[in-house]
């Protein structure tokens, strides 16, 4: 990769409230490729949607973007940039879809008065002008009907439908990255498929890339070509979707994964990763995922891993890539020999 | 967006609890403000005789007559010309000073709720304060001490003292607002804070500013009258609701016609009014759950 069209390097996104400092992300890195899938993965809490906020710099106080992060996009520095020069970026050149396309639209306006909106506040052309562009993507997102459908309000779209409208919002000024946050976690699973597949072959045909950000390894699967897998605020592994796929290496994935339901094993309990994620005012010492983790040792407690270089472009935050042998001896993670001796 | 009281209560004349108007009721107040209304605005041409000229100083305080359906006041003024211009001034007094608490009580509102940190906080404790202020006995001290107060000045300061209550109830649905994916969304398309609140969490609140402006103008009419008949509102002998009543009020067993048709008045409009904003409060509810 030359030049990557964004590159997030060392950000840390931290809120500082009266019951202490969350170190909500702290110290991430990342790059996007003109035209590539990005996907970021983790459970709820793990930081990847304060990443998503911090790339469009909708982080609100007492949440700041810390000194020393950069994220770089199309030359410029998004940290540094004036309220006017963010606003020339938001929706233009970047531009975010929610996750919940019920709220996500306003309900006393028409969708197509919404989704032009987008044009009036880029500032060009006229009223009619916005209107027909608007009318033409939701076309393009494949609503039936766009035209009658542009005049209707939000109540009157089924879940799917307003989730096409989001993406036409998002696709108005033909950006060059789109961030999506979980778009399909509130649809319905054959509808999901069916928004993946329209994000797919929009980027196709306009070469936008898309940061995909989700719980859900599965959307990873079927949209990304790259993974960032994160918890605790931190990256903790990244690679190719398919070396990912074939080799999880960080503990913390290889739980994500087994965790996915699988169609041809037997019948019984589903997989889960023990615990939960701790708060992000006290991140454990050492390494932040030790306590769940089945490996863990005391090295894990003593020593904060750094990113070590697996293969290629496969990294991974775990002291198992210097002490493989270790793998070979799991145990009962902190967090259950709790439970046990309770 | 959650509670069941009227936005701004109307201190002594506040709707029935429990009884819930009928969409029949709606349409009954709506056509008696209409009848008042048109009267009101065409009293030059309705009235009778002129509100101010008194014609024959002895036949003052007349009862009901063909001639004078309402009867005379003791200066022997036609008491029904003086209400039908009467309503005109009430009238025109409270529409106004709704005007101006609306616009201010919306825009305090709306920067009070969308303010964050300590311009936020510091426009919510002065908005506390303002409220724990009684306004009826503000609003006697300050015309006790402007004794001339002309017109303007009292729409005025009627207006500018009648907006916490709408403050605090935009700030509120702004606060939930501000919150919803929409507002985030808008800002993540690029839209500037002035577009945000102007375009999309103003025209959300515009539905309970509107019943609030229709219950708001029931209690702008009788606080009018109230300090009308005290002395300290509308002047004479230009007539007012409440000052004709204090014309009748000294003698109201024996000329009792003086006050009750301009009282009668009021309240035929105080309620239609407060039907009428019950009603709209409860039409327009259910699109304000489905907001959220």
């Amino acid at each position: 990769m030359t030049q990557p069209l964004l590159s997030v390097e060392n950000l840390s996104t931290w809120f500082h409230t009266s019951s202490g400092v969350a170190r909500s992300v702290d110290g991430v890195s990342f790059a996007i490729g003109a035209g590539e899938t990005l996907g970021i993965v983790g459970e709820s809490g793990c930081g990847k949607s304060v990443t998503a906020l911090s790339i469009l710099r909708l982080i609100q106080p007492p949440g700041r973007i810390e000194a020393g992060s950069r994220i770089m996009f199309e030359g410029k520095d998004i940290v540094t940039l004036d309220d006017k020069g963010m606003r020339g970026i938001r929706g233009n050149r970047i531009s975010m879809i929610f996750q919940e396309p019920m709220s996500a639209l306003n309900p006393v306006f028409t969708v197509g008065d919404q989704v032009a909106e987008v044009a009036r506040v880029h500032g060009n052309g006229s009223r009619q002008d916005a209107w027909n562009r608007a009318v033409e993507m939701l076309s393009l997102t494949g609503i039936p009907s766009p035209e009658e459908r542009a005049k209707q309000y939000p109540h009157q779209l089924s879940g799917g439908m307003r989730q096409r409208v989001l993406i036409a919002m998002a696709l108005m000024m033909t950006p060059a990255l789109i961030i999506a946050d979980e778009p399909t976690t509130a649809l319905d699973v054959t509808i999901q498929a069916q928004i993946l597949e329209l994000l797919v072959e929009l980027q196709n045909r306009l070469g936008t890339s898309i940061l995909m950000i989700t719980h859900d390894l599965g959307v990873i699967a079927e949209t990304a070509s790259r993974v960032v897998v994160m918890y605790g605020g931190e990256v903790v592994e990244e690679a190719e979707v398919k070396t990912l796929f074939a080799g999880a290496h960080h503990p913390y994935t290889e739980g994500l994964m087994n965790a996915m339901p699988q169609i041809t094993a037997s019948r019984g309990r589903l997989n889960v990763i023990p615990g939960t994620v701790p708060s992000p005012t006290e991140w454990p010492s050492g390494c932040r995922f030790r306590d769940r983790c089945s490996y863990a040792w005391e090295r894990c407690e003593r020593e904060h891993p750094p990113l070590y270089q697996i293969s290629g472009s496969h990294t991974s935050r775990c002291h198992l890539a210097v002490e493989p042998e270790r793998r070979a001896h799991p145990h009962l993670p902190l967090v259950e020999q709790a439970n046990a001796t309770v | 967006m959650n509670s069941d009281t009227p936005l701004v209560q109307p201190r002594g004349v506040a709707p029935l609890r429990g009884w819930q108007p009928s969409r029949g009721a709606a349409v009954a107040a709506s056509v008696v403000l209409v009848i008042i209304i048109a009267a009101c605005a065409l009293a030059p041409l309705i009235a009778p005789y002129d509100p101010t000229v008194q014609p024959n100083i002895l036949a003052s305080s007349q009862p009901p007559s063909l001639a004078h359906p309402f009867g005379t006041d003791p200066y022997s003024r036609d008491v029904l010309s003086r209400v039908i211009h009467g309503g005109r001034v009430s009238l025109l007094v409270a529409v106004l000073a709704t005007l101006v608490s609306v616009t201010l009580g919306t825009a305090y509102g709306a920067a009070a709720g969308y303010a964050r940190g300590i311009s936020g906080a510091v426009l919510e404790r002065l908005l506390e304060a303002l409220l724990s202020i009684p306004r009826l006995l503000l609003l006697i001290a300050v015309f006790a001490a402007w004794r001339e107060v002309p017109i303007k000045g009292f729409i005025l300061i009627l207006g500018v003292t009648g907006w916490y209550g709408l403050a605090r109830l935009v700030r509120g649905q702004v606060l939930a607002l501000k919150a919803q994916d929409f507002v985030a969304s808008a800002h993540a398309l690029g839209a500037t804070r002035a577009r945000v609140i102007i375009r999309h969490i103003l025209p959300n609140v515009l539905t309970p500013v509107v019943v609030a402006a229709t219950l708001g103008l029931g209690h702008v009419i009788v606080l009018e009258a109230g300090l009308s008949y005290l002395g300290i509102g509308v002047r004479p002998p230009d007539p007012s609701w409440g000052n004709i009543i204090q014309d009748g009020s000294d003698q109201i067993a024996a000329h009792w016609w003086i006050s009750l048709f301009p009282g009668v008045a009021i309240v035929l409009t105080v309620m239609a009014f407060n039907v009428l904003g019950d009603a709209l409060l409860r039409e327009l509810r259910p699109r304000q759950i489905e907001t959220g």
